[in-house]
């Protein structure tokens, strides 16, 4: 009788599901959650005080137990998993228990392409626009596929693995174009940004981050807000002859989209080599970020962060779109919790710097000067070739590295998931070789004062301060979410999922998954109507590598030193490859 | 070097003791040095049938056994970006170099052909970009990174910062074909 029952309530939602689509709150369709990058869900059923009773509903293996950084995505009554590689693609069902397979896309990459990965094979997700789910594979192709079927679309070879190419970043669909950015920064490779057309993959528009201002896409609407970034072909002139086109300046973090001013923002990678003696000059445009026109690809403007970088400081972070109360007007922001150590907020329309704070332990970098825009380098810990420079802080990871933030409307807080790192350098003069590191520099991390690795910080935007932080042992490398219902969500590398109170940061609750947690996390409505809250276990990235790897743990530098930090990390937890999935019991 | 301990006697005796072997200073091979005619090595254990013994190159063995050779495979090591992928030892984008674990076999054969040829889940073949006894050194120095040569050859000092304890003080870890780690890298 129950299953009848059961049936009949199942039809009359499909017909329902058929005659009027449900509201798409519940969706989860882009790794950001939306184009303002706020990884916020509205849902709100799982809240602080019924979160204890959270329960795993289903898991599904990926098959791979490299570092997965992917988040889920939700489209109606599939869900679209990404593994790291050779990046398969799982659509499952939510309409029947367990979430079976609907379909599986293995698009099977070069397996060489593993050897120019900088930091694990990792895949940060995909995207859905139009009935059409969008990845990147490892060895540099972009892929359709229907997102019904998973029948291939169209694939377009982006990125050569001979030249170091890579492809790790989740692409962003922005009406009718694929965004996409390549990886590769310690290979000597040069960064671009380019615009495939959604129906076919042609590619419409494509931008270097070095150059002539021709292939960086710079023209007569580019409007930088400082001098310093005003003039004819800086992405060659800020550079010593010829090195542009070794720069790096690579795309492999996040995108944001302001529908408003037709805007797309990116952060450009560290210059190459890290050996910053072989790059005088402030190596233009990288370490910085653009904001361009979304149909055409012209650079409206750019603020650099790190100019003449000195430390593996990428500027790939995420950019929260918010718009915030600042000296009583209401600002069109970016919030920017960047590489460097500094909270930046920035007017998204000009590329002004509002603000700019530490939010974390820093020396390399004593102020950013808000009236040249340029960070106040620390000269007591500027590596030289020949000496080792100890105690700079943070480390090359940064104070926070690819990992997103999410933002809740609800307390106005943004929630960086970071680390606390600090390091010692000896650069060395490094010889180009193309598909090789192009690096030039011995370095070992380890903890920052106070002897944690990780932290949660939720950081008020307005009032330019911490509102309160949690610590974690090891280096925080997962994404956060922050829900309606007043939580934050976050996981550990020793496997830790844990939901904490969006207000104080107190812990509601915690489920071990059995490996490092370093995914981006959503949250979702299901088919059934409840509230879901899903994330990817398994260990690896950077961070992880020297699980995934198993690498020595007697030698400090090796995975550009943070091996040196997480000498540990094989005792508290090993690879894993497993999407969980919970939700209050019925 | 030996100045500093000049007010000690018996830090004068270590210097002379240090001196000392340097009467019998072993020859540097600029040019000359010997190449490799043997065949690829074998890289499974297990053979159908009754195994043929797989000679080991002789001339792997000539390599391994002189310093000279070792420490110019150190400079290449860095000077070919190798320590890009392995460190110092302890690997980062490419497998640890140090342990015992051998993807492709820890002979000097087997890493004189993985550096030539090139292995399918990302190492590089560097055929034509290195001569032979470019590769060879470079083999050398990378069993000299396990403590798999003799201890008056292996280096015993570092250039520029502290990574590993000194190659000399490592234990011997006698190669074992077969690292677990390559099992997790998915069949294509």
């Amino acid at each position: 009788m129950k299953a009848i029952l059961a049936a009949t309530a199942l039809g009359a939602l499909l017909s329902l599901a058929h005659a009027a689509p449900p509201p798409r709150d519940g969706d989860w369709t882009m790794p950001a959650h939306d184009y303002a990058s706020t990884r916020y869900s509205a849902l709100g059923a799982i809240d602080a005080n019924n979160v204890a009773r959270l329960k795993v509903e289903f898991t599904f293996s990926t098959g791979i137990d490299r570092g997965q950084e992917a988040a889920p995505l939700v489209v109606g009554d599939t869900m679209y998993v990404v593994g790291p590689f050779p990046n398969p693609v799982f659509a499952l069902d939510l309409t029947r228990p367990g979430a079976p397979l609907r379909w599986k896309y293995q698009p099977h990459p070069q397996p060489a392409a593993q050897g120019v990965a900088c930091c694990d094979v990792v895949n940060r997700g995909g995207a859905y626009a139009n009935g059409t789910f969008v990845f990147n594979t490892l060895d540099g192709t972009t892929i359709a596929l229907d997102a019904a079927t998973g029948k291939e679309r169209w694939k377009t070879r982006m990125a050569d693995i001979n030249k170091g190419e890579t492809i790790t970043m989740a692409p962003l669909v922005v009406k009718d174009k694929v965004l996409v950015g390549n990886s590769g920064g310690e290979f000597g490779i040069r960064g671009w940004l380019a615009a495939l057309d959604l129906a076919d993959g042609h590619v419409v528009w494509k931008a270097y981050d070095t150059g002539p201002d021709v292939e960086v896409l710079i023209g007569p609407s580019f409007k930088p807000f400082y001098a310093g970034d005003r003039g004819k072909d800086l992405g060659v002139s800020t550079w010593p002859p010829q090195a542009w086109k070794i720069g790096g300046g690579t795309v492999w973090g996040w995108i944001s989209y302001d529908p408003a001013l037709n805007l797309v923002y990116y952060g450009t990678g560290n210059p190459g080599p890290w050996n910053a003696d072989q790059r005088p000059g402030d190596n233009k445009w990288t370490s910085g970020i653009f904001a361009r026109d979304a149909d055409t690809g012209q650079a409206r403007w750019f603020y650099q962060f790190s100019p003449h970088d000195l430390y593996d400081y990428d500027a790939v972070n995420e950019n929260l779109l918010l718009d915030l109360p600042i000296g009583g007007t209401t600002r069109k922001v970016i919030v920017r919790p960047e590489r460097n150590g500094f909270v930046y907020v920035m007017d998204r329309a000009t590329g002004q710097v509002l603000s700019a704070d530490p939010y974390g332990n820093n020396n390399s970098i004593l102020r950013i000067d808000l009236r040249s825009g340029r960070p106040v380098y620390n000269a007591a810990y500027q590596p030289k070739p020949g000496r080792t420079t100890r105690g700079i802080c943070p480390g090359s990871a940064g104070a926070k590295d690819w990992n997103p933030s999410a933002y809740s409307p609800q307390t106005g807080l943004v929630y960086i998931p970071h680390i606390n790192l600090c390091m010692d350098v000896e650069p060395s003069e490094v010889n180009y070789i193309a598909g090789t590191p192009y690096v030039g520099t011995d370095q070992r991390m380890y903890a920052g004062p106070g002897g944690n690795r990780g932290v949660l910080t939720a950081w008020d935007p307005v009032k330019r301060k911490a509102a309160w932080e949690v610590k974690e042992d090891l280096p925080l490398w997962s994404g956060a979410l922050a829900t309606a219902g007043g939580l934050v969500f976050y996981g550990t590398m020793d496997g830790w999922f844990k939901a904490v109170d969006a207000r104080t940061g107190a812990l509601k609750w915690q489920f071990q998954t059995g490996s490092g947690i370093i995914g981006q996390p959503v949250s979702y409505r299901g088919p059934d109507g409840r509230q879901y809250i899903a994330v990817l276990s398994g260990v690896g990235g950077w961070a992880g590598a020297i699980v995934v790897g198993n690498l020595d743990p007697r030698d400090a530098t090796g995975a550009s030193g943070f091996v040196n930090a997480t000498r540990d990390l094989k005792e508290k937890t090993g690879p894993g490859g497993t999407l969980y999935v919970f939700a209050l019991p019925k | 070097m030996c100045s500093r301990f000049r007010n000690s006697l018996a830090a004068a005796l270590a210097c002379a003791l240090a001196v000392l072997p340097a009467c019998e200073r072993e020859r540097r091979e600029y040019t000359g040095a010997p190449t490799s005619k043997a065949p690829p090595p074998r890289e499974s254990t297990l053979q159908p049938g009754a195994p043929i013994a797989s000679p080991a190159d002789p001339v792997g063995a000539h390599y391994e056994d002189i310093a000279f050779h070792i420490n110019e495979g150190g400079r290449l090591f860095r000077a070919f970006n190798c320590s890009g992928c392995h460190a110092n030892g302890g690997g980062g984008i490419g497998p640890a170099l140090m342990d015992a674990d051998w993807r492709y076999g820890g002979r000097i054969e087997d890493i004189h052909a993985t550096i030539l040829e090139g292995r399918p889940n990302g190492m590089p073949s560097f055929r034509g970009k290195l001569t032979d006894a470019q590769a060879w050194q470079l083999a050398a120095y990378v069993r000299a990174l396990s403590g798999n040569v003799r201890n008056d050859a292996e280096p015993s000092r570092r250039e520029g910062m502290a990574a590993t304890p000194p190659l000399d003080r490592l234990p011997k870890q006698p190669p074992r074909d077969g690292d677990p780690s390559a099992g997790t890298v998915p069949a294509q």
